[in-house]
């Protein structure tokens, strides 16, 4: 069996071109290299972020695809690797970016209310001290009907269930008012109208021009929701629309041999 | 009571003991939600070396050198607890131990090598403080607080207390939203562009600030029952964080003066003849408040996990 | 004098408290190591400063009783019962309330600490003869201890020790993976109360030794100090031990040998110095080792990387990565590749492919997880394997540039 070696073979424009292609993309990644430890948990990853679509990372349990993206945030530092956010180094372009965390991330019983967590979203906006006021408030509501939650605001977060928590990180995500959103397994352990009401905030994203990247476990879904998919176990394994990179072949190199052939042959987009 | 007693003996220790409960309850809210509450308790072990090295340096007990000595083995204390849990990939808990006992070992044993025979500094002195005997010799009655003569001849415990309230406040007012983004979530933080790092540092300083102050006044144990017992006893009263701290500071105020009354009074009522230690009693009606609060403080369970995590 | 101290020449009493100490010192290394697993640590510091309280009640009850309050026995018994009480404090806040342990750990630790200083100021104030060396309690003292007390004591930390050796075994499981533990039927609440009843024995034993401020270091930094050298639980435990052992005797005997060295200030200060020793120099897990482990996995990966950009002829952006690339004579000054640094480089390439093939191939599953993107692909394939997936690939392709 022949294998597709998209990380190696994949068209490699020379430096000046690739320069360009940097300044247009929203994310991109090269030779990006994260450790835990002695244990590379990302090796030499590049990824172009396509404007205006959405694009799932997938990869086998464990293969770094929250990792890379935490990395590319600057919230765990790499060993290696150059980031940039719409052809500017991160730093200038926090602004542009909304994260979406993985739930597990933070502490459910933190004295806090839904609309104060969605409020966090307009810290860039509102600085060290200036006083939130009424239009403020009236945009974190806002956001929150449009993830469905509007008359949940009072409530304390932990009182919530998961899919209404990762709707509230998802309103917060909203409230920044970016151009790139970032989320990590936002459909993990989540229940159905949640991912109904994630997917369609997402593709509402996608129609105002914007960007959106997703850490995504679920590979049968993957050809429903996406355009774009970016392949990774620790490297790179394919990165392209849906079509040409979710094939058989590259779902075989990032997987091996987890997956049962005929799984793969039946998820893989048939183009 | 009279003013005439009541303002020379009482006002200043209930006063200083009011502000380092607050000064220490503030922090402690953030210490608590960040799983950081026994920071103060590490603090306060590391000051005794602390004032031990200054006193050695400057060979004179004088207010000054001592409090930069706390705080310096404050900061050296968190610095090095970092460090050992980094470089040792040692959990937290177990490099704070390390590290207070090492230190407070070593200020035990410098100050049994020191002739202190001229001056007050004892290892009990430090965990007890002194409160009682921050009095107002000056002071005839309540219209002392109008007398500039009298006014000059304060404790400098109070000023000095009162000023280290006027910062820890300012921190917490300034840094409100970065604390409270990053206490909460700090990848998320991170991501805001909040230097997380920095802010945890600022936070941890803050709390040895008024740790050492506070520590100067009134003695470790004070400190360290202020650091968690208000915050914790909050914590069971409310689900907002604006709400937690009031409920701190309210909490703080009441055991102080309860506590600072109870040591002063309490065995006169009870037919005896002298008072008992006043930061014990604080610390112990601290507890006794978050007794109370943990059986029927309204948000005392926590907030149910949610489902499927 | 030291070396009389040493070899305990320096009289009954203080060969019996140094023999106590050791005996101690071993007892709560070895304890201190389930906690340490446990990531429970500090619940010891709550347990020993709620023994002052108890203390305290059992001096004024003994006192009232027409007895002598000093009686080491009672005041040790008063000190068990006020800490079981403020253990029972703590896991009541943790397990009832929204508080973390830590939390519970702070409070019970301060207001316990607080109250018993309460009680000492009463004690002061009833006037009951001296206060009688109670403050010997929170640091420690042996000097002028009398037989009976160093009797009890030697006689503790044998007791303690026997029982920690006793139960070892299901405290090693317990601590080591509590949720097998209890699928295998071990009782493990009952096995965690058991290991809080040896902290608290340990506590005890060593209020008169050690004082009850600094006994917690008796039970942290040992096995602290252990955990560096050996990655087996049962080693940290033998070690813990040891190091407990040895900084207690050591300490216990330097304190005898001179005037104004309190004994628990100096065992602790010994302890550490064997953890000092030990955090920078232990093999492995030591921070030379890691330092200088870390700094040349550092330079492998960007040397990696360094060759797939040269063979991809991609431009290298960081100073690091050329840098190495100069040094190794990989490529020349400016930047462009040497005829080594070519070869070099299409080495790297067609290893990467053959790691791809190797990864995406269920027969080489166990081979494939020992990929981390620097391992040569002879380390871990034969020759023939190699070929084999030459073969697979096809014959060179793409020399690069």
């Amino acid at each position: 069996m022949t294998v597709e070696l998209a990380s190696i073979e994949g068209q490699r424009p020379d430096g000046q071109e690739r320069e360009q292609d940097l300044s247009k993309s929203p994310l991109s990644i090269r030779g990006l290299t994260v450790t835990y430890g002695e244990k590379p948990a990302v090796f030499s990853v590049d990824m172009t972020v396509q404007p205006g679509q959405m694009t799932a990372i997938i990869g086998p349990n464990g293969a770094g695809k929250s990792t890379m993206l935490k990395a590319a945030l600057g919230i765990v530092p790499p060993v290696s690797g150059r980031v940039q956010v719409f052809g500017r180094p991160l730093e200038e372009q926090r602004a542009r970016i909304a994260y979406v965390p993985q739930r597990a991330s933070v502490d459910w019983d933190f004295p806090t209310r839904v609309i104060d967590v969605v409020l966090m979203g307009l810290y860039r906006e509102l600085g060290l001290l200036s006083r939130i006021r009424g239009e403020h408030k009236a945009r974190a509501q806002e956001c929150l009907e449009r993830v469905g939650m509007a008359d949940f605001a009072e409530r304390q977060i932990g009182q919530l269930s998961g899919g209404q928590q990762q709707r509230v990180f998802l309103a917060r995500a909203l409230a920044q008012g970016a151009d790139l959103y970032l989320l990590d397994e936002p459909f993990a352990g989540v229940d159905a109208a949640t991912e109904k009401a994630i997917i369609s905030v997402l593709k509402s994203l996608r129609a105002a021009g914007k960007t959106v990247v997703v850490v995504h476990h679920d590979l049968a879904t993957v050809a429903e929701y996406f355009d774009n998919v970016f392949l990774i176990n620790t490297r790179r394994v394919a990165e392209g629309p849906v079509a040409e990179a979710f094939t058989e072949a590259t779902l075989q190199a990032a997987y091996g041999g987890r997956l049962a052939t005929t799984q793969v042959s039946q998820l893989a987009h048939k183009a | 009571m009279s003013g005439e007693e009541f303002v020379p003996l009482s006002l200043t220790p209930l006063l200083i003991g009011v502000f380092a409960a607050v000064a220490c309850a503030l922090p402690g809210n953030f210490l608590l939600l960040r799983r950081q509450a026994l920071i103060g308790d590490a603090i306060s072990h590391v000051v005794l070396p602390g004032i031990v090295v200054a006193f050695l340096i400057s060979g004179a007990i004088s207010a000054g050198p001592m409090m930069l000595g706390a705080a310096g083995a404050a900061v050296v204390a968190v610095v090095l607890i970092e460090a050992i849990r980094r470089l040792g990939r040692i959990e937290p808990g177990a490099a704070m131990g390390v590290v207070f006992t090492t230190m407070f070992a070593g200020g035990v044993l410098l100050l049994e090598q020191t002739d202190t025979s001229t001056v007050h500094l004892d290892v009990e002195h430090a965990l007890y403080g002194n409160l009682e005997s921050l009095i107002w010799l000056d002071a005839i009655g309540w219209s002392s607080l109008l007398d500039a003569e009298a006014l000059s001849n304060l404790p400098v415990e109070l000023p000095r207390m009162a000023l280290t309230l006027v910062g820890v406040c300012l921190f917490i007012a300034v840094f409100w939203r970065a604390l409270k983004i990053s206490t909460f979530d700090e990848g998320f933080a991170r991501t805001m562009g909040i230097r997380t790092n920095a802010l945890g540092l600022g936070l941890v300083i803050t709390a040895a600030v008024a740790a050492v102050a506070a520590f100067d006044a009134v003695g470790s144990i004070i400190v360290i029952a202020m650091f968690i017992c208000p915050p914790a006893a909050a914590r069971m009263m409310t689900n907002r964080l604006e709400a937690q701290i009031g409920w701190s500071v309210g909490f703080a105020v009441i055991a102080a003066v309860v506590g600072y009354v109870l040591a002063g009074y309490g065995p006169l009522w009870l037919g005896q003849q002298d008072a008992v230690s006043a930061a014990g009693m604080i610390a112990t009606i601290s507890g006794l408040i978050l007794a109370l609060a943990a059986v029927f403080g309204p948000c005392r369970s926590r907030a149910g996990a949610p489902a499927g995590v | 004098m030291l070396l009389d101290a040493l070899l305990l020449q320096l009289g009954y009493n203080a060969t019996l408290v140094a023999i106590g100490a050791a005996l101690l010192g071993t007892a709560a290394g070895i304890t201190g190591t389930f906690l340490f697993l446990r990531k429970r640590a500090l619940v010891s510091d709550a347990v020993s400063h709620a023994t002052l309280p108890g203390v305290c009640i059992a001096f004024l009850l003994m006192a009232a009783l027409g007895g002598d309050g000093r009686n080491l026995a009672g005041l040790l018994l008063g000190s068990a019962v006020s800490a079981g009480a403020g253990l029972w404090c703590m896991n009541w806040l943790t397990r009832n309330t929204r508080l973390a342990e830590d939390a519970a750990i702070g409070a019970v630790l301060s207001v316990f600490f607080g109250f018993g200083v309460v009680l000492l100021t009463v004690i002061q104030t009833l006037g009951i003869g001296r206060q009688a060396g109670l403050e010997g309690f929170l640091l420690g003292s042996t000097a002028g201890m009398l037989y009976s007390d160093a009797l009890v004591i030697a006689l503790g930390g044998a007791a303690t020790l026997f029982l920690v050796l006793l139960t070892r075994r299901p405290m090693t499981l317990v601590a080591f993976d509590p949720e097998y533990s209890a699928a295998r039927g071990l009782p493990v609440s009952k096995i965690d109360m058991l290991m809080m009843g040896l902290v608290m024995a340990v506590t005890v034993v060593g209020l008169k030794i050690v004082g009850l401020i600094l006994i917690v270091a008796l039970l942290i930094i040992p096995p602290v100090t252990a955990r560096f050298w050996t990655e087996r639980s049962e080693h940290v435990v033998l070690l813990a031990g040891l190091f407990g052992g040895l900084a207690a005797y050591s300490g216990a005997a330097v304190s005898a040998s001179a005037p104004n060295l309190p004994t628990g200030p100096i065992i602790v200060l010994m302890s550490f110095v064997f953890f000092a020793l030990s955090l920078f120099f232990a093999p492995n897990r030591g921070v030379l080792a890691a330092f200088l482990r870390h700094m040349r996995f550092q330079r492998r990966v960007h040397l990696r990387q360094g060759l797939l950009a040269l063979a991809q002829g991609q431009a290298i952006y960081e100073a690091l990565t050329l840098r190495l690339l100069r040094r190794a004579g990989l490529v020349r000054a400016d930047g462009v590749a040497t005829e080594r640094g070519r070869a070099r480089a299409a080495k790297a390439l067609r290893d990467e492919r053959r790691w791809e093939v190797v990864r995406s191939d269920m027969a080489h599953e166990a081979t494939a997880a020992l990929y981390d993107g620097l391992r040569d692909i002879e380390t871990v394939l034969t020759q023939d394997q190699i070929a084999e997936i030459d073969r697979r690939i096809g014959g060179p392709q793409e020399v690069p540039a």
